[in-house]
Order: structure tokens, then sequence, then C-alpha cells
């Protein structure tokens, strides 16, 4: 009986610390460097998603905008908020790019083409990206101290179970995806 | 995604009458991939050339001596000895693209391959990349350095493939019947040709099926993509010699 509880014991502290503790200090969180409303530039500014993330005619993708975009509109503060002030004041004026952290980051061996998916599948960002776009703020970025990816790669739940459309962007993830519309899984179109 | 996507078979010609030698390809090709500068020590096997201009002679004397040079690399073959060999699953016959693909991070270096490729073809990284100060700044940022211990050869400039089949479907076309390979581009005599081999369109079609073009090693039945062309029969037949033959001749 006593081994029995001593049994338990241990095998809950150690659950708890693997499922609980240990991805608490997994993982390293960082805040953006500057506040960004996604929610206000979609209603008020009329914008989509393509306005500033956009696929250019040889069909890259420009990603995260550069601060050129911005300067468009924001030339001078719109509005007396301290993030307004921060974006004139120490990017938009001298020039200089706003160090995102990147939250969708894959490894240099992966390859996502954002054009074959949207244009040719025809996929719709909030497919991957979820509510991002409606978002007022953006979360803290958390990174892997061991691998360096984010945690958006993995999801914030350990037992990977009912996560976000914008979390899971793990290799298996993608196949699943693939394998449910008929799209080949060949190695080379995903790897580089 | 299925519906603008076409299968291609893409392959390669090569003119060794038009080709000197000069190596322009294997530079190009480092530079594309990510080779990184061999060290001193390393040999022609220890290296890493993917693509690699061979030379070869007619064996007679004096002037009746001719040279050609063959630029080699992966052929690519649609029945990859490679492929079946591994253990690992990281030689894939691509069915997209016929592109024989290597997966360097899947493969465990135990070198089946490179014992089953009759083209030496593949190369082990004996020694981790390491790239001069400085000369971080010229990699391709779309192809993985592949580390030490692992497998590498031609993926017939993969990530070229990608860029182009980008382009293609933001102008709403299928995929692309040629592209431009690193090897392709850099060529001063224009000796290489790259296209889907099925498409009757496409130069690589037409020079694959011209008189004077044939396979390295035909005889093994790995029906390779890449082929060779030339007038002079002397270079056509050391195509089917074995190293026997080779060393008599
Ligand atoms: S040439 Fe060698 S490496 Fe390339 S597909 Fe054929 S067997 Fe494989
Ligand atoms: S060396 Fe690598 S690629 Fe070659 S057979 Fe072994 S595991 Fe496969």
């Amino acid at each position: 009986m006593r081994s029995a509880i001593l049994f338990l014991a241990g095998l809950v502290s150690v659950l708890t610390a693997g499922w609980t503790v240990f991805p608490r200090a997994l993982y390293k969180s960082s805040p953006q460097p500057l506040q960004f409303n996604h929610k206000v530039h979609a209603e008020k500014a009329g914008s989509e998603c393509s306005s500033c993330h956009e696929i250019r005619a040889d069909g890259s993708f420009s990603g995260i905008p550069g601060i050129a975009n911005c300067a468009g509109c924001h030339p001078e503060p719109q509005g007396t908020s301290l993030a307004e002030k921060t974006l004139v004041e120490k990017y938009v004026k001298p020039n200089v790019e706003i160090p995102w952290h990147g939250y969708y980051r894959q490894p240099i061996n992966a390859r996502f083409s954002h054009v074959r998916h949207v244009k040719a599948g025809k996929l719709k960002c909030e497919t991957c990206h979820g509510d991002h776009g409606k978002s007022s703020s953006l979360p803290p970025y958390e990174e892997n101290r061991i691998s360096g990816y984010s945690r958006r790669i993995w999801g914030a739940k350990m037992l990977r179970v009912n996560i976000r459309p914008d979390e899971g962007m793990k290799m298996s993830d993608c196949e699943n995806c693939h394998a449910q519309r008929g799209v080949s899984a060949g190695c080379l179109g995903c790897h580089q | 995604m299925a519906a603008t996507k076409k299968h291609r078979r893409y392959g390669m010609v090569v003119d060794i009458d038009l080709c000197t030698g000069c190596g322009a390809c294997m530079v190009a090709c480092a530079a594309e991939n990510n080779v990184a500068p061999a060290p001193e020590r390393a040999t022609d096997r220890t290296g890493i050339t993917p693509m690699r201009v061979y030379p070869v002679h007619n064996g007679a004397p004096g002037d009746r001596r001719q040279t050609a040079f063959l630029p080699l690399m992966c052929m690519h073959c649609s029945e990859p000895p490679c492929e079946s060999v591994c253990p690992q699953q990281a030689v894939e016959l691509d069915e997209a693209t016929g592109i024989v693909t290597q997966m360097p991070q899947r493969c465990l270096g135990c070198r089946y391959c490179m014992t089953a490729c009759p083209y030496h073809a593949r190369y082990f990284n004996w020694w981790d990349p390491q790239w001069p100060v400085g000369m971080e700044a010229t990699l391709n940022p779309t192809v993985a350095p592949r580390s030490r211990g692992v497998v590498e050869k031609c993926n017939l400039c993969a990530s070229r493939l990608h860029a182009a089949e980008d382009q293609a479907t933001a102008e709403g076309q299928p995929m692309p019947a040629t592209y431009v390979s690193a090897c392709v581009e850099a060529c001063p005599t224009g000796a290489m040709v790259l296209g889907d081999l099925d498409d009757p369109d496409t130069e690589a079609h037409k020079l694959a099926k011209a008189e004077g073009t044939f396979q390295l090693l035909a005889k093994l039945g790995t029906r390779p993509k890449v082929y060779y062309h030339s007038s002079r029969p002397w270079v056509r037949s050391l195509s089917e010699r074995n190293a026997k033959e080779q060393a008599h001749a």
C-alpha cells in the first residue's frame, strides 16, 4: 500500500513537472517591439490582408511589411498613443525596419509557398492564421530555447488536441492537410 | 491545387561537342547550392562536386589525340538504384517532376546509395561546412546547407524550380515546361538545356530524340533523364565501356 502511494505520488509529480513546468521553462517569451492592431487596420483603414502582406507579381510573398508600407499612412502620428509616437520617431522618420518576431517562421529546409496555397489551392488566410487578422494586439513571441523555433509551430498545448488554426505548423500538420485535400506530399514540394 | 498542377518529367541534354571544359557550371552549382569551400585535405572523392566536369580522351597518340569534357551530375534515373537501397527513405523519385530528391535531413550517412549509384553522382560530407568569415553573406537563402555525416547530390536546382512554379502560379499558368538551373545559366557555350522531356515543345525533348544523343551506361537500365550528345563516335562509345575496357583503350 505504502509503495503504491509512493509510486502514485512520484508519478503525479513527474507528470506535473513534464506537462506544466517543463513547457514553461522550455519557452522564452518576449514582447513584440511595438504593438499592432490588426483589427483597426482591417476595419478603419479598410485594408485586406493582401494590402500589406502581398503576393508579388513574381509569385514571391512579401511577408511582414517593411517600414515603407507603414510610412505611407503614418508619416506623422495618427493619434496620441505611445505606440504611434514610437512608430514615427523610432522607425518611420529614421527609416529603420521594425525588428518584429515572426510567429510562423519555419526552419530553412522547409519551403512554404503562399501563392501555391492561396491562389492555386484557394485557401483563405484564416485557414492557417486563424483570427490573427482580427486581433487587436500582438501576443508575446515565444521561442523554444532548444530549437530556436516559434511556439506556434508546435502549438500551445503539449498534447496538441484542439489546437487553434494558427498554431500547429509541424510537418505532420502540413501532411494531414495535404492528405485530406488529396494534394501530393512528395519531399521535394516542401523542402529545399 | 491539383487543378493547375501538371506533371512534368524534367531532364537535361548536354552537348559534349560544345563543352570546352571551362568549369563555370561547377562553380555556379557550388555557389547556388551552398557547397562550402573544400578543406585542403579533400580529394576529388571526399570533396563535394554535385556537378563535375570530367575529361576523357580517345586514347590515340600524338596529333590524333582528341579530348572531350563531360559535365557529370546526378542522372535523375527513372529507375534510381540509390532510392531502393536507402534504409531511411531519404531518397525519393518525385512523381510530379521526375527529380530524384535527396533529403539530407533524413540521411543517416550509411552511404549505401553512394555504392549503388553507377555514376558517382553522390558525395558524403566528411567535414562540417565552413565558410571563410564574411562569405556567409553570399549563402543562398533558398537552399539549406548540409551538415557533416550526410550524403548530398544534385537536386536539379529544385529551389529554382520552386521559384519558377510560384511565378507560373501567380500568372495563372500550370507548372513551367522549363526553368533555368545554375549550371545551364552559367554555361558560356550553351552546352546544356533543361526541360520537360515529355513536352514536345521543349528544346530538351527535341534534343533528347536527336541523332547522336545517348545516355551514360544505358545498358544498366537506370533510364537516366540526363542525356548527352556528340557527333563524334568515339565519345559516344565511351558511354558503354566498362572500367576494364577503358583501361585497355
Ligand atoms: S545518377 Fe546516381 S544519384 Fe542520381 S538518380 Fe541515378 S543512381 Fe541516384
Ligand atoms: S547515406 Fe543517407 S541517403 Fe544514402 S542510403 Fe544511407 S541513409 Fe540513404
